[in-house]
Formats: C-alpha cells, sequence, structure tokens
C-alpha cells in the first residue's frame, strides 16, 4: 500500500517536530530553573541544614553525635572541643557557630566567646577545665543544645517556626510560652488573608459585574480606573493610604469637618490600615478574573431566567451567581495567595500586632542571618499556598462533574 | 376593540438609543390568539429589539405594548409570563436538562411530583426522553435548541417568542426543527412570535409575516400575498427573488397601469398602492414568471431578449437574459422541458402576465431618471 511506505518518514519527522518543540522552551525552561527552581530550592533546604556548628568544631561534632546525650559527654569530647576551640579562636568561622548555638540557648554567644578566649589545651579532665572557665559547662543541657546543632541535618528550625522544639532527652515539646510566637503569626496571616478576600469579593463582585455589563466604552474607561493602582507600585499605593488615613489625614480631617467625629479616630499602624491598604492593593487581582468570567456569560441568562418567572434575586443567585464560580475561585485564589504572602504594606501601615509572616521571614533573612529558621517559616508558607492550590484544582479542573 | 385579534398590540411604539438610533420607529402590529406570526428582516432592522420590548427587557421610548387587553408598560419581565427561546439558547449550564426545564416550575414553588410530571412531559414533547440528567455542555446543538423549547414552553405560558432559534443550526436539522416547531405551535394552540433573517423560514413557517427594515413595519401579511403582492420594492427585494426595472408611471387605470421603462419599453404591470400617473417606479418582476418562448409570442408584454448565460441548477435552468432596451434579467425555467433551443448568444422573446408584474415604489437608484 502507498500509504505504508509514507509512514516510515511522517513518523521521524514527527519526533523531529516534538524535539524542535522542547527546544523552542528549553530556554524558558533554563531561565526558570535559573532563576525560580534552584535558588528557591537552595533556600529551602537550609530549613533542614545546620552546618554552622560543625563548620567550626567539626570532630567535636562528630564526637557529639556519637554521644548518647545523657548527662555529660565523655571526657575526650570535652578535650576535642577544648582543642577545636583554641583553633577556631579568631577565625571566622566561631562567630555563625556562636550565634547557632545562642538561638537555642539565650547566652550561649557570649559564653562560647569568652570560653574560646580562655581556653588552652589540656592532657585529660577537659570537663574540668570548661568547668573552670564557667561553671556553666557543667550543665548537660549545654552539651545537649551543641549535640543539637552538630548537623548536618537538623529539624531545629522546622520545629521552631511552628513553636515546638526537642527537650534535651531529645523529644517534641512547646516551646515556653515567652518564645512561642510563629503559630499565632500564622494563625493572623491566615486569618488576615481570608479578611482581606471576603472583603475584595465583596467589593469587587458589583465593580466586575458593572464593568462586564456596562457600553464598551464605558466600560474600557472603568477598567483603566481599575487598572491604574494595578500598574502602581504597592509601595506608592500604600504611601498614599498614610497620607490618606494618618491622623491628621484627609479622612479623618473630613469626618471631624462634618462633626462625624471628635477626636481623630485611630485608622492606620492598626489593623483597619493594614486591611484597608490591603484590599484596595489586592483587589484588581479579584476584578479582572470576575470580570473575565462574566464578560463570558452576557446578559442572556439573567433574561432568560426572568423571562422564566425568576425575580432578580432569585435569578441572580440560581442563574447568575453559579456562573461566576471559576471567577470567585480563581480570583479568591490570587488574592488570598498574594495576601499571605504580604509584607511591604502591613509593614508600612500595620502596628506591631499587625505583622504578617513575611515579615518575620524578611526579618530573619536581612537582620538576623538566620537563614535557617527564615527558610523554614517559607517552607510552611509554601505548603500552604501549595494546599489551597491543590484544593482550588480539585474544585475547578472538573466544574462538569458533580455539582 | 380588544378581542382575540388584538392579543398582543404594539402601538406606535418607538425605541431609540441616544439621540441618533432608533432602533424602532412607530411600530403598529397585532397578533391574534393563536397565531404564528414571523418578525423577518435584515439585520439590524429592529426585530430583536422589538421581542426585548415584548418581553420586558428594553423600555419602548414611546408607545404602548398590550398583552391580552393589559398595558405591559409596568409589569416586569418575570410577570409577564412570556416564553421565550433566545438565539444563543441562553442554557444554564450547571444544571442539568432536567434541572433547566425544571426551573420555571421551581421558581413558582410547583410541588415536586408535578414538577416532575411536568418535566417529564416536556421532555418528551421535545423527543428528548433519555437526557434528562445530562448537562447542556453534553448535548448537540439540535438538542440544546429542544431544551430551550421545552423550557420555554413547560409553563404553559400563552404567549411565546423565539429570536432566530434556529440560526445556529446546520440546514437539514434546521428544516426539521422548523416543521417541530410549527407541529408543536398546532398542536399547543400557541401564539408564537419568531424572529428570522430567513425568508424562506418565515414564508414555511407563519401565519403572516411582518416585514422589518430600519425600525420600522414595511408590510404585515400572510406568506402568499407577501409574495404574490408586494407592498413595497423593498419587500419585493426582500422575499424570493426578483428582477427589478426602474421607469415612469405613463397612466393608472383600474388597478393595471402603463409604465414605460427606462430605455423606452412599455409594459403594462399591477399597480401597487399609491402609484401616481408621471412618477417614477420600480417595476418587480418574479423569474418564475418571466415567459421565454422561441418563437411565438408570449401574450402580454412581449418582446425580443437575448440569453447571455445559463446556470444550470438541477431543478430549473436559470437563464440570464438582456433586452434591447437595456434591462438585465434572469428567468427560471423549469428543466426537462424540451427546451433545446435555448443556448447562450440565442435570440429569444420575452414576456410575462400584467398581474404577475407590480409597479411599486422607486429603489434609490431607480429614483432618478436614467443618464
Ligand atoms: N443596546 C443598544 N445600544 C445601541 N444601539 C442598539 C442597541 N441594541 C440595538 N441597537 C441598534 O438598534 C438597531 C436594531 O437592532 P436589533 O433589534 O438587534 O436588530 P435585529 O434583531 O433586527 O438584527 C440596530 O441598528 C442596532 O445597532
Ligand atoms: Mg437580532
Amino acid at each position: 500500500m502507498a500509504a505504508g511506505t509514507v509512514r516510515a518518514p511522517a513518523g521521524r519527522s514527527r519526533f523531529r517536530l516534538r524535539l524542535g518543540a522542547w527546544l523552542l522552551i528549553l530556554p524558558l525552561f533554563l531561565f526558570a530553573a535559573g532563576t525560580f527552581v534552584i535558588p528557591i530550592g537552595l533556600m529551602l533546604v537550609r530549613s533542614v541544614q545546620d552546618p554552622d556548628f560543625a563548620a567550626a568544631f567539626p570532630r567535636t561534632a562528630v564526637a557529639l553525635a556519637a554521644w548518647d546525650g545523657r548527662d555529660l559527654p565523655p571526657d575526650a569530647t570535652a578535650r576535642t572541643f577544648l582543642a577545636e576551640l583554641q583553633a577556631a579562636r579568631g577565625g571566622d568561622r566561631i562567630s555563625p557557630a556562636a550565634t547557632r548555638l545562642n538561638a537555642d540557648l539565650a547566652g550561649f554567644r557570649s559564653l562560647l566567646l569568652r570560653t574560646a578566649r580562655n581556653a588552652r589545651a589540656v592532657g585529660e579532665d577537659g570537663l574540668g577545665t570548661l568547668a573552670a572557665i564557667d561553671a556553666r559547662w557543667a550543665e548537660p543541657g549545654l552539651w545537649a543544645a551543641m549535640r543539637r546543632a552538630a548537623g548536618p541535618l537538623t529539624d531545629y528550625f522546622l520545629l521552631a517556626a511552628i513553636d515546638l522544639q526537642r527537650t534535651d532527652d531529645g523529644s517534641i515539646a512547646a516551646m515556653p510560652e515567652t518564645r512561642a510566637v510563629f503559630v499565632d503569626v500564622f494563625i493572623r496571616t491566615l486569618w488576615i488573608g481570608f479578611v482581606v478576600t471576603a472583603f475584595c469579593l465583596v467589593l469587587g463582585y458589583p465593580v466586575a459585574y458593572l464593568i462586564a455589563n456596562a457600553p464598551a466604552r464605558w466600560a474600557n474607561l472603568l477598567l483603566v480606573v481599575v487598572l491604574i493602582p494595578f500598574w502602581t507600585s504597592v509601595l506608592v499605593r500604600t504611601t498614599a493610604w498614610v497620607v490618606l488615613l494618618q491622623r491628621d489625614g484627609l479622612v479623618n480631617g473630613l469626618l471631624r469637618w462634618s462633626g462625624i467625629v471628635e477626636q481623630p479616630l485611630a485608622l492606620i499602624y492598626n489593623r483597619t490600615g493594614v486591611l484597608v491598604a490591603m484590599v484596595h492593593v489586592l483587589l484588581p487581582l479579584m476584578i479582572l478574573p470576575l470580570y473575565s468570567v462574566m464578560k463570558g456569560i452576557g446578559p442572556s441568562p439573567m433574561r432568560a431566567a426572568m423571562s422564566l418567572g425568576a425575580r432578580p434575586l432569585e435569578a441572580f443567585a440560581r442563574v447568575y451567581l453559579p456562573q461566576t464560580r471559576a471567577g470567585i475561585a480563581a480570583g479568591a485564589l490570587l488574592v488570598y495567595i498574594s495576601a499571605i504572602g504580604y509584607y511591604v504594606t502591613p509593614e508600612l501601615v500595620g502596628g506591631g500586632g499587625d505583622q504578617m509572616i513575611s515579615y518575620f521571614i524578611a526579618f530573619y533573612t536581612n537582620r538576623t542571618l538566620n537563614w535557617g529558621l527564615a527558610a523554614a517559616l517559607s517552607l510552611i508558607l509554601l505548603l500552604a499556598t501549595g494546599l489551597l492550590y491543590l484544593a482550588y484544582a480539585r474544585i475547578e479542573v472538573r466544574p462538569e462533574a458533580g455539582k | 376593540m380588544d378581542g382575540p385579534d388584538r392579543f398582543v398590540s404594539f402601538d406606535r411604539v418607538s425605541k431609540r438609543y441616544g439621540a441618533a438610533v432608533w432602533a424602532v420607529r412607530d411600530l403598529d402590529l397585532t397578533v391574534a390568539k393563536g397565531e404564528f406570526v414571523t418578525f423577518l428582516g435584515p439585520s439590524g432592522s429592529g426585530k430583536t429589539t422589538s421581542l426585548m420590548m415584548l418581553a420586558g427587557f428594553e423600555q419602548p421610548t414611546g408607545g404602548e405594548i398590550r398583552l391580552d387587553g393589559r398595558s405591559l408598560r409596568d409589569v416586569p419581565p418575570y410577570r409577564r409570563d412570556i416564553g421565550m427561546v433566545f438565539q444563543n439558547y441562553a442554557l444554564f449550564p450547571h444544571m442539568t436538562v432536567a434541572e433547566n426545564i425544571a426551573f420555571p416550575l421551581t421558581v413558582r414553588r410547583q410541588p415536586r411530583a408535578e414538577v416532575e410530571a411536568a418535566v417529564r412531559r416536556a421532555l418528551d414533547l421535545v423527543r428528548l426522553g433519555g437526557m434528562a440528567e445530562r448537562r447542556p455542555a453534553q448535548l448537540s446543538g439540535g438538542q440544546q435548541q429542544r431544551v430551550a423549547l421545552a423550557r420555554a414552553l413547560v409553563f404553559n405560558p400563552p404567549l411565546v417568542l423565539m429570536d432566530e432559534p434556529l440560526g445556529a443550526l446546520d440546514r437539514q436539522l434546521r428544516e426539521q426543527m422548523q416543521i417541530e416547531i410549527k407541529h408543536l405551535h398546532e398542536r399547543l394552540g400557541l401564539t408564537l412570535i419568531y424572529v428570522t433573517h430567513d425568508q424562506g423560514e418565515a414564508l414555511t413557517m407563519s401565519d403572516r409575516v411582518a416585514v422589518f427594515r430600519d425600525g420600522g413595519l414595511q408590510q404585515l401579511a400572510p406568506p402568499l400575498e407577501l409574495y404574490e403582492r408586494p407592498a413595497s420594492s423593498f419587500v419585493a427585494q426582500f422575499v424570493g427573488d426578483s428582477n427589478q426595472f426602474a421607469g415612469r408611471v405613463v397612466r393608472v387605470d383600474d388597478g393595471l397601469c402603463l409604465v414605460e421603462l427606462d430605455g423606452g419599453w412599455r409594459v403594462t404591470a399591477a399597480a401597487a398602492g399609491g402609484i401616481a400617473a408621471g412618477a417614477r417606479t420600480t417595476l418587480s418582476i418574479r423569474p418564475e414568471r418571466v415567459i421565454v418562448s422561441d418563437a411565438g409570442d408570449p401574450p402580454e408584454n412581449a418582446g425580443p431578449a437575448v440569453v447571455e448565460e445559463l446556470i444550470y441548477h438541477g431543478d430549473h435552468v436559470r437563464a440570464h437574459l438582456a433586452t434591447p432596451t437595456g434591462q438585465a434579467l434572469f428567468a427560471k425555467v423549469l428543466s426537462g422541458t424540451g427546451h433545446g433551443w435555448l443556448r447562450a448568444g440565442a435570440p429569444v422573446r420575452i414576456g410575462w402576465q400584467a398581474r404577475d408584474c407590480r409597479a411599486l415604489d422607486p429603489l434609490p437608484d431607480h429614483a432618478g431618471q436614467e443618464q
């Protein structure tokens, strides 16, 4: 058959086509890998890595890992430690190790640095020598903290990110209340995200409806009005809210001038300020997907419902609203995921009790250089985002299946 | 004045968008109970707007619409009890076929058992018995069309409106649905207003056809009258094929008139209303009424012509002809009737009966004297 003879070349050219397609997306692939996947991956790996102590005290770390963790370590370990302390003195590795230990046990940093200054090699009784420099070296808890920092892998940061820690005997327990902050911050972050999403939906839905059903030239104008803030830097928009909402800002001025309030309201540097500014910043992310879904619906379903006897409210609830579900889900997901990652806006217009998780990630990344903890917090935020997306995909990928 | 003959009435109804756009202008129209009336007209002639005003989705700028003697001015669409089939069907994609059809009953809070029975009857009516649990997206265009039909009929509205309901279907399906809709109309005794821009559909389905043009009504008449006695040259042109010649009325006399066509040929024609001696006119003659012969003269309006081109259409042959006085026309000749002499370039005699030819208002490009 003639058709049979052309088959093989067709197959080969199809393979070549597919290869071509792969080559075409190769730059994108490399770009995404180089700028996104790999850096983020490297950063996240830090949440389970604990290299600082082992870098300064490699042999001590090995010895501590071999120790069973009960009471005090063998004296040989203490002697090794003393030797390495001397060697590390003045080097640039000891400071990160001290910082790491201090994160676990307050006061460890100064103890370690002082001990290093006074350390000298001994033939025997290393523990005694250390105890002579500082009595705290006789406490088993100190050594347990060092053992926890011995690396190379650790669950210390991940546990700390959800307010847990390992006790000296190795079991997992809650952080003492004074140091437990992150669970509250996570709850606050998720809650603020929820409230912002709810406000965006309530405010954005009618706007999207208006734009989708307005005559073309009005619709274009309204879309631009919605998009202008979207194109403006977040920083500029947020500062504009500072101008509006501050104690003697525009809003308070207006309220007092009209006699509605006598004393200026606290509208900024608190939760109100955060919500107002975030809702404004994120509103376009809700309006745009809603608008695009509504644009595809047009007036005829509502008209059909009314011609069939449904009052406007019932027509809306039973016919229009369900058809915009995909837009609501997409908009809510976009707003929520953006909101829980927010950092600049709460920092500029919120109070101390309004900071969200990203603030702490930035804080540990930039100020205390505790990248392990920053990475652990990021990982949990990323997991929350991923779970949300999975939930969204489950609901929305098969819109025709089930009710 | 109100009665079964004026079940629906438009009384000098106008709809303006902005200052300049008259979507509908001074529309006067009545539909009798049980009648099938088609709104026919080119795109943009105001058919949909008229229907939307009747359904209550647009407010007339002026005039009055009545349904069963009652003014609709302050009646919201959901209380008009008018079944409507939309051009794009407007099925609810998130509901099953059964839920779609049940919708008008559930908003009326009918008991569940009654709703189920009515939905089953409606599904049988449009022959979709097995499709109840499907979603609209899982149906073909024709099936979706039937669901829309069932949904508009299930609550027994006395009046049903359909806006180009078959526009999206292919020809075969369209013809089948035309017959089904016609049968439904007869069986259920509905009053039906049907919108289309397809003149064939209008002629085959309706009791009366309303021809729209530029927001106004050109003629409202039964199909036969519309075809045989068009009231204007626009109607003659829009409904069916026609040859149209420019000329001047020489004399009017008892329903007939003598017209001198541009170029000098004088013919006799039936005069439409408003034709007066001395006025410009457009003469309209259907191509199948043009008589073509090889030797003997046709009895009336005979004259010479030359065959320019023959196009074979299976059941008939279309002959394009030219007269010495400058008229270009075409004639439909039934095929297989032994016109062996009919060849391109052949000289022939043509003619037609005076009553088959109508002198109408002049088309815009026939209004001026030739040259
Ligand atoms: N919402 C509107 N705004 C402005 N002009 C409109 C609107 N709806 C219809 N028109 C105009 O009114 C005229 C009649 O439209 P329509 O009733 O839809 O015609 P048809 O259904 O016969 O095609 C058209 O010229 C159209 O452009
Ligand atoms: Mg239309």
